[in-house]
């Protein structure tokens, strides 16, 4: 049983004393630590068919020709409209989402592997309290999609940042940059004042949150993936192992949040919804929880929001400002990253403070 | 599951995208300008299983590899189990290979037209008939009340799908991400309209504009008719999306 790796982050930097060491002719080890409660007793070997003889590969191949063996069952049980287009909603997020997993894998291996820890030191201000604001103003300028900017943000705490600046990052990152704005601007050509709406409202809640963090955060919520200390690779080598794990890693969650997505977008029909939508609280209310049920990307929600005509501006803004830092597949992805505790205290507080600014932004410039 | 494994998975989910997205498949589910960050993302994933796959060779082999990262003996690794599930969508993309949004999801939602208004409408295209999608004319009808549309011939392409009482309309749906987000344009269809036909067939109808308008069942938006002259059945476009 590899040693599980605990970050305990101090106000500042991480202390890297708790980081694990390699030892040169240490195995890099992925291990995933155990996602809740406190330091487990080592686990037994696991037990292994036929004498470790059968692996994982063996497994893989079998349940794969299986599938290839049974394809038209499986292809005539799906053919129901609903599961049909269960499917291809799901295939869909995924197909999606892959390439904005990739460059958000490939840009966190590139700051585990590449960029120094002293480069953070220099580039955030010392005090956290202002290093969360200089981080969600990096965030804009880093188009990205949420499923990203989750690995990203892990990497970066990883790498010493102080945890409520890369949180901030990771809220700000997909909601306000460059392309989301703009989809904003063109999805509502007659209200400008939505994309200024959204971007300070976006803003001033991932400020907001990365003070919380500050204040009432334990660094102990948060545990990520046992990653190794890299001195004993070949850079080259652990950039790709990085890669590989935090692909099937996160990728993993994100098949779990693009199931539940596509489940909601089949099964809840859109005229239930358009019952709540002259409620003015109400409206706000199942606005706000739709942008987490759907999971739709930040660059696409400003359509669906805009379709949403029967519903008060301010609660579209509010599905804007929600939809980006608390959805599904976010969830199920920062569960992943940083473990469930973290993820159950995060994404519940997350929603709270977005409903909250973005009614207050709308109440003021809508 | 181990690194290997992890590997093979990896390949498997870049092949499949690479395979998705050199054919024309992707067009079913995401807007087309993905398409050379779908290529690129297929390629890493492929390199990274590659890479994956090379230096657990070496370290089987026991190569000069002192930071080998085999599987076999020692204490059993915690890889990341969750990875299995990375085989649904590669399973999704090569063996079921779900068409694009139909009818069904055309009857889920209601007509999308409120957020695709623009304040002024150019001529119509040249020709007779003028070749416009559904959404241009839609929202000529709605928005514009017809008057760029005139008495000029259109002809639109979009699937049949049940109306408020079960009559045939035409649909399409637009994306503006992917599929997750897709939503119906609806369009009546009044005089010579098909009959008779199964859901989900492409037509294409040319027609004139007809002032007569219908209201969704599901959000209670204005839906446009058109006053069709003829239809044929035609195959589905390239991309079945606006």
């Amino acid at each position: 049983m590899a040693p599980v790796a605990r970050v305990r982050v101090s106000a500042v930097t991480a202390d890297r004393s708790t980081a694990h060491r390699a030892r040169p002719g240490d195995e890099i080890d992925w291990t995933i630590p155990a996602q809740s409660g406190p330091p487990e007793p080592p686990r037994p070997p696991r037990r292994r068919l036929l004498g470790g003889r059968v692996g994982s590969v063996e497994v893989l191949a079998v349940v794969l020709v299986l599938l290839v063996v049974f394809r038209d069952p499986i292809s005539g049980a799906i053919s129901s409209p609903r599961l049909q287009t269960w499917t291809t909603v799901f295939v869909s997020v995924m197909v999606q989402a892959i390439p904005f997993l990739v460059f958000g894998v490939a840009l966190s291996a590139v700051i585990a592997v590449y960029v120094p820890r002293s480069f953070w030191a220099k580039a955030l201000p010392r005090h956290p309290a202002l290093a969360v604001p200089v981080a969600s103003c990096a965030g804009v300028v880093l188009p990205g999609c949420e499923c990203g900017s989750v690995p990203i943000a892990g990497s970066l705490i990883r790498r010493g940042v102080t945890p409520a600046a890369a949180l901030a990052f990771l809220l700000a990152a997909p909601a306000v940059n460059p392309i989301v704005l703009t989809a904003t601007a063109v999805a509502f050509p007659n209200n400008p004042e939505m994309v200024v709406g959204r971007g300070v409202a976006s803003l001033i809640v991932a400020m907001v949150m990365g003070w919380l963090w500050l204040r009432l955060g334990r660094a102990d919520w948060i545990r990520l993936p046992h990653r190794p200390d890299l001195d004993g690779a070949s850079k080259a080598r652990a950039f790709w192992s990085a890669v590989r794990h935090d692909v099937t890693h996160a990728g993993g969650f994100l098949v779990l949040g693009a199931m539940a997505a596509a489940t909601i977008n089949v099964l809840v029909p859109e005229r239930w919804l358009l019952t709540l939508a002259d409620n003015p609280v109400l409206s706000v209310l199942a606005l706000a929880l739709l942008a987490v049920l759907l999971s739709i990307c930040s660059e696409a929600d400003a359509f669906v929001a805009a379709s949403l005509s029967q519903f008060s501006l301010t609660s579209r803004l509010v599905f804007l400002v929600v939809g980006p830092m608390v959805d599904l597949k976010l969830i199920s992805m920062q569960t992943g990253v940083f473990g469930r505790r973290f993820a159950a205290r995060f994404s519940p507080a997350t929603f709270a403070v977005a409903v909250l600014v973005a009614v207050g932004v709308g109440a003021v410039i809508l | 599951m181990n690194r290997q494994a992890q590997g093979v998975v990896l390949l498997l989910l870049g092949g499949a995208v690479l395979k998705a997205s050199v054919t024309d498949m992707y067009l079913r589910y995401v807007k087309e300008g993905l398409q050379p960050f779908l290529i690129a993302a297929g390629v890493v994933l492929v390199a990274a299983a590659v890479m994956t796959l090379i230096y657990d060779f070496r370290a089987d082999r026991g190569g000069s590899d002192d930071d080998h990262g085999h599987d076999h003996g020692g204490t059993p690794h915690h890889e990341p189990r969750v990875g299995w599930l990375l085989i649904l969508p590669v399973l999704g993309l090569l063996l079921v290979a779900p068409p694009a949004l139909g009818s069904f999801a055309a009857g889920q939602a209601g007509t999308a037209l409120a957020s695709q208004e623009v304040s002024d409408y150019t001529a119509l295209p040249e020709g007779d008939p003028a070749v416009i999608s559904v959404l241009d004319y839609a929202s000529r009808a709605v928005f514009d009340q017809g008057r760029s549309l005139g008495e000029r011939r259109v002809q639109v392409t979009g699937f049949i799908a049940a109306g408020a009482e079960g009559e045939p309309i035409l649909a399409r749906m637009i994306l503006s991400c992917c599929a997750a987000d897709g939503r119906p344009i609806k369009v009546g269809m009044a005089g010579n309209a098909p009959v008779g036909l199964p859901t989900d067939t492409w037509v294409e109808v040319t027609g004139r504009y007809t002032d007569r308008t219908g209201t969704d069942a599901v959000n209670g938006e204005r839906i446009p008719f058109i006053d069709v002259e003829t239809w044929v059945e035609v195959p589905p476009p390239r991309n079945q999306y606006e």
